[in-house]
């Protein structure tokens, strides 16, 4: 039902696994209307795999995935005919033009004739490209290409827009453009957006957002949330014995450390003070010191231990 | 069940009509094949080849007591006629694979289209330039004293529709869960040539031993063949022919066969990436 605890998206032990590989874990979370999530995790968290069954391509292995109520694996049509999907690889027809690929689009979602038109104008107009309207998609820059994508996964007026990694392979201009259109979208329109990224930056911009690392669920919540979870600031320490080090440092101060890329690393309330501690403590041990809020880096390395890779992608079902 | 009313009313139908999506995608087919002059030269030119080296290699002395027709050049050509069919209708489809590596087939995927309305764009775009390319190929009939009136290029572009229609749909269930266009190609020849031989395409049914005869019986472009050889020669066509519209049901029967085999494919869901 619409209306109060009404979900554009709700997980309800969501499993699916690859052969004896597993990609997804009892994932249960909920998404509300109107609302911009991100998916944020590494290749092979289970991201893309989630992605897949939210958009109808895939049925999962086990629990249900509810698209404004419906399920995505007994009701696809009903669930097609409310999300607008725009995937990483490139779908738009390269040898089409601009309007053509959004009125072929269209024609698949049922619309025609004048109204079809007329929302073609609109679309190409929102995402800046109507001066292009008649250029062949493959004259188009990448980042201009990447915005028919958008206007075609937008053409049906979706309640539920799905992108996967939608900046993959855009400046940073472009990428500023696309989250402020999101963002507008979603004030304007009240259209609830996931992006699957790999990003932390492009989580950060989001209302709430969910870390997937193996197929689990391992944090939820406004980046807000996440990060003050962490205790206070966190410290990188540069040195040339860490592990030492970081032991030294536990044993002195009664505070949990661990050994990232070769620096020390650990979490502590008003660091700058600490600074001064800790480099009294180990003279000549520390060769560089860093001092840092919290980031959503931060909270994923807390949940998992490690860093959020970013390696060139993956087929996740390799 | 569950409805949700605060979505903005969408002006898409409850079930998207499936011509729709059927005729944007044939379209689709048809705008891609024009815009890329290979291709366009390809189609038009490679009949007029082809029956340049067949036409040059064996002249017109060749005679033959069991074509029924006068030699067999003219037999022939109706064998050649199926052959640029078969090619050309089947390899279209091969933009299928195009289509999945490049994203675009899993956009038509995650719309609300009857998979079937799907199928039919897809196969009619591939029928359609198949079609033309055969009956291009008919302007050389006349050269080897083949003379059809419009009656007789009626039943000829209807019985080349049909054929083309079938192999393209051949074509797309092949197609559909391939990954490379090399495994495309190893499994088409693995089936093109010996559906093609045995069509009588290359020597009549009533020549064949016992055993071979069977086969060209239960292949069924033999019946497009005969429906063809029929058409362009009435009166001298084989004895063991069934009826020409016998034939033509027959070949009916198969595309229907294989258009619902391609849906069963592409409506399959399962917990594998789909694409």
């Amino acid at each position: 039902m619409s209306g109060r605890g009404s979900a554009a998206i709700r997980l309800e032990n969501l499993s699916h696994s690859y052969g004896k590989r597993t990609a997804l874990k009892n994932v249960s979370f909920e998404i509300a209307e109107g609302e911009i999530f991100a998916l944020l995790g590494p290749n092979g968290s289970g991201k893309t795999t989630l992605f897949r069954i939210l958009s109808t391509l895939m049925l999962p292995g086990g629990g249900r995935a509810l698209i404004s109520g419906f399920d995505a694996a007994n009701q696809p049509a009903q669930v097609r005919r409310r999300i607008g999907v725009v995937f990483q690889a490139r779908s738009v027809d390269i040898k089409l033009t601009a309007v053509e690929n959004l009125w072929h689009q269209g024609h698949l979602y049922g619309l025609r004739g004048r109204e079809l038109k007329a929302r073609v104008r609109l679309m190409l107009e929102r995402v800046g490209l109507a001066d292009r309207a008649q250029d062949r998609v493959e004259t188009l820059s990448g980042g201009m290409q990447r915005r028919v994508e958008l206007a075609k996964g937008l053409i049906h007026r979706p309640a539920v827009l799905l992108l996967d990694e939608p900046t993959t392979g855009l400046d940073p201009g472009a990428r500023r453009d696309l989250w402020q259109y999101l963002h507008e979208l979603r004030t304007q329109e009240g259209v609830s957006i996931i992006v699957t990224t790999h990003l932390m930056e492009e989580a950060e911009r989001c209302d709430r957002l969910a870390i997937l690392n193996l197929g689990e669920v391992v944090a939820l919540g406004t980046p807000a949330e996440l990060c003050s979870q962490i205790g206070g600031d966190v410290l990188m320490l540069g040195t040339t014995d860490a592990s030492n080090l970081a032991q030294a440092i536990q044993q002195e101060f009664r505070i949990a450390t661990s050994v990232l890329d070769g620096k020390v690393r650990l979490e502590r309330k008003d660091g700058h003070k600490f600074v001064t501690q800790v480099m009294e403590a180990f003279p000549g041990r520390i060769d560089s010191i860093s001092v840092s809020k919290p980031n959503l880096e931060d909270v994923f390395i807390a949940r998992t231990g490690h860093r959020l890779w970013t390696e060139p992608e993956q087929m996740e079902n390799d | 069940m569950a409805q949700a009313a605060a979505i903005p009313a969408l002006r898409t139908e409850s079930n998207v009509n499936p011509f729709l999506p059927a005729f944007t995608l044939w379209w689709r087919e048809v705008v891609r094949f024009y815009r890329q002059p290979a291709r366009v030269a390809g189609v038009v030119l490679s009949p007029l080849v082809f029956w340049a080296v067949i036409g040059a290699g064996f002249g017109s002395s060749l005679q033959s007591s069991t074509t029924g027709t006068s030699n067999f050049l003219q037999y022939f050509f109706a064998g050649a006629l199926l052959m640029i069919v078969l090619f050309t209708s089947i390899f279209t489809m091969m933009s299928v694979i195009e289509d999945r590596n490049e994203g675009f087939l899993l956009s038509v995927m995650v719309a609300p289209v009857h998979r079937s309305g799907i199928v039919l764009g897809k196969v009619l775009g591939g029928t359609t330039l198949s079609t033309i390319q055969g009956l291009l190929f008919l302007v050389f009939a006349p050269l080897i004293g083949i003379r059809l009136g419009p009656e007789q290029l009626l039943l000829v572009a209807l019985i080349t529709f049909l054929v083309a229609f079938a192999l393209t749909a051949l074509g797309f269930v092949i197609a559909w869960r391939m990954q490379s266009a090399q495994g495309f190609h190893a499994v088409i020849n693995l089936f093109l040539i010996p559906l093609w031989m045995l069509s009588g395409a290359l020597f009549p049914i009533s020549g064949a031993n016992h055993w071979l005869k069977l086969l060209m019986r239960a292949n069924p472009l033999s019946y497009g063949m005969e429906a063809l050889l029929q058409t362009l020669f009435p009166g001298s066509a084989p004895a063991t022919a069934l009826p020409l519209w016998s034939s033509i049901a027959v070949l009916s029967g198969f595309a229907a066969i294989v258009f619902v085999a391609g849906f069963i494919v592409a409506n399959r869901r399962g917990t594998l990436p789909a694409a």
